[in-house]
């Protein structure tokens, strides 16, 4: 089996209306591991939320091929596998919740996958645990916090046992603490459930700890590499308005002063050891 | 005094199971030309002091004195209050509606009995303020425009009130870095233009920093730091006892300090730090 989860392959994505049309995607090649925690950093029109779409399968490319673990995005026979493959979950929490019972609400995508009552209960109860929910299952989820709202919202998508799972800016909407809960969960699901874990944000805070993070800028991407690499570039990160941690950049001003340091720091304690 | 705050209290649901006590015994008092960063956790009671600030909530007892005059005392005149105290929203662009950029703008003024010479003005005048071009933009619908642009409207919306004192409560949510910096900087540019009293509500400690003169810190109903960003942000260990933080550079200027060199870590911004740092340093090499 291959190791590839995702594969995008010069892939374009035009937008049509009656204003005319628009190039979100240009040419972009992508592949993402099984087990991955990429980051896609970007501003709002850069295109990231175009590209979530396309491997969901939500949106088909005007050219190029996308591949879900191997199927094509364009095999309308394949679709439902595909997105049973790569879940999705989106900005607004109140969009996302369709039942008036939490556990009901996380029960939705298995029942219509016509799954037996059993096994739906089992996953019910262990996509709740996954993201600490499982006190508020008898709850009506318009009494919850944003941030429970959004994990009961990937509670929802852990439901149907994907292999992947797409964010598209889950903590936009949110308070620092409602943030850190969600976060706290993305990278649960990455470390103990091992699921590849594609998270869109602008926020850079989001993407210190992925193993990846891509920057795409005007459709394409424009820097790839580690946290580290792509960081510690701060005038460029600056240039695409994008943000870098205040001692990543606070390191980066006082090499251009001549002190001796790493550019590449990127937390509180690795700073105050390199000073 | 703008606005003087004394004994507020604030309960929903009173005298039912579901009675909370929003807010307890608020005394706070907001001068001309205060630039206010209101922090506090979610639930902290933030949103509920504003909103008696313009009048759209009546406390359960106490008095709010804005310009002279107590809005809670009966027959109050909520529209001058109003037009007085703008307030607005978060996510404020969903609350747009007119067909036209200008009409949308002109909404409130026109609300105000003004005549269409002062409106026209009025409208330029807003959206030169947030930034927005008039001529290519006032015939346009806003809900064609971007999330940060729809933003803007509203917020020239409440400009064009000409209020002398503007509260935002988290007008950067959801945006993106580059237009969470020229809203930000729009309201500084605003502020500096003078004439003006400002109270932001944010999340942003960062932000804050580099932006008001005065924090207000909201803890469980009540007010429980006051003082400027530099006092507020040397006690780190009681902001984050409430769910706050300090800015992430001053936070490394303390954890510096602690580790033996001989640096002030009351820093606010990375200019700051990186003076700081170079003085200590030089100091140092030159030994």
């Amino acid at each position: 089996m291959s190791d590839t989860m995702i594969n995008l392959e010069n892939v374009n994505y035009e937008y049509k209306s009656s204003e005319g049309e628009f190039m979100a995607l240009k040419g972009i090649n992508l592949e993402v591991k099984k087990g991955e925690f990429l980051v896609v950093l970007g501003h709002n029109g850069s295109g990231k939320s175009t590209l979530a779409k396309l491997i969901n399968a939500l949106l088909l490319p005007t050219n190029g091929k996308v591949y879900v673990n191997g199927m094509d995005t364009t095999d309308e026979e394949k679709i439902w596998d595909i997105r049973r493959t790569a879940g999705m979950v989106f900005q607004n929490p109140d969009n996302q919740i369709v039942a008036t019972i939490v556990e009901e609400d996380v029960a939705f995508g298995p029942e219509n996958q016509g799954i037996e009552p059993r096994e739906i209960r089992k996953r019910v109860d262990k996509a709740l645990e996954i993201v600490e929910m499982t006190k508020y299952k008898k709850h009506a989820p318009h009494l919850l916090s944003g941030g429970q709202k959004q994990r009961i919202a990937i509670a929802g998508i852990l439901a149907m046992n994907p292999e992947c799972i797409i964010l598209d800016e889950p903590t936009a909407m949110l308070d620092p603490t409602g943030r850190s809960e969600v976060m706290k969960t993305v990278r649960k699901l990455n470390k103990e459930q091992n699921k590849t874990i594609v998270h869109i944000t602008h926020y850079m805070e989001e993407a210190v700890e992925a193993d990846r993070i891509v920057v795409m800028e005007e459709g394409q991407i424009v820097m790839e590499g580690t946290p580290r690499q792509v960081f510690s570039q701060v005038d460029k990160m600056k240039e695409l308005g994008l943000d870098v941690p205040q001692v990543t950049e606070l390191a980066h001003e006082l090499k251009k002063e001549g002190i001796d340091i790493p550019e590449d720091i990127l937390t509180v304690e690795e700073l105050v050891r390199a000073l | 005094m703008m606005i003087k705050i004394e004994n507020l209290n604030f309960i929903y649901n009173p005298d039912s199971p579901f009675e909370t006590k929003a807010l307890n015994n608020i005394n706070l008092e907001i001068n001309e030309g205060d630039f206010i960063g209101l922090l506090g956790h979610t639930g902290s009671g933030k949103s509920t002091l504003i909103q008696h600030l313009n009048g759209l909530i009546k406390p359960t007892s106490g008095s709010i004195i804005v310009d002279g005059v107590d809005i809670t005392e009966k027959g109050a005149d909520l529209k001058s209050i109003r037009q007085k105290v703008g307030l607005v929203f978060q996510y404020p662009e969903y609350q747009l509606f007119e067909e036209t950029v200008y009409k949308d703008i002109a909404f409130g003024p026109k609300n105000l009995g003004l005549d269409d010479s002062e409106i026209d003005s009025r409208v330029k005048k807003a959206m030169e303020l947030v930034g927005l071009d008039f001529d290519s933009l006032k015939d346009r619908s806003p809900f064609e425009l971007s999330g940060g642009q729809k933003r803007r409207v509203a917020i020239a919306g409440v400009l064009a009130m000409e209020p002398k004192v503007l509260i935002l409560d988290e007008p950067t949510a959801g945006l993106d870095p580059r237009g969470r910096d020229e809203i930000l900087g729009e309201i500084k540019d605003l502020y500096n233009k003078g004439n003006i009293t400002i109270i932001l509500v944010s999340h942003s400690m960062e932000d804050v920093a580099r932006l008001v003169n005065k924090i207000v810190v909201m803890h469980k109903g009540e007010i429980a730091m006051e003082g400027t960003p530099r006092e507020v942000f040397r006690r780190a260990e009681e902001l984050e006892s409430m769910g706050l933080g300090i800015p992430q550079v001053t936070y490394f200027m303390r954890k510096y300090k602690e580790s033996g060199n001989d640096v002030s870590s009351d820093v606010l911004t990375i200019d700051e730090a990186k003076e700081e740092l170079l003085r200590y340093l030089r100091r140092n090499g030159n030994d």
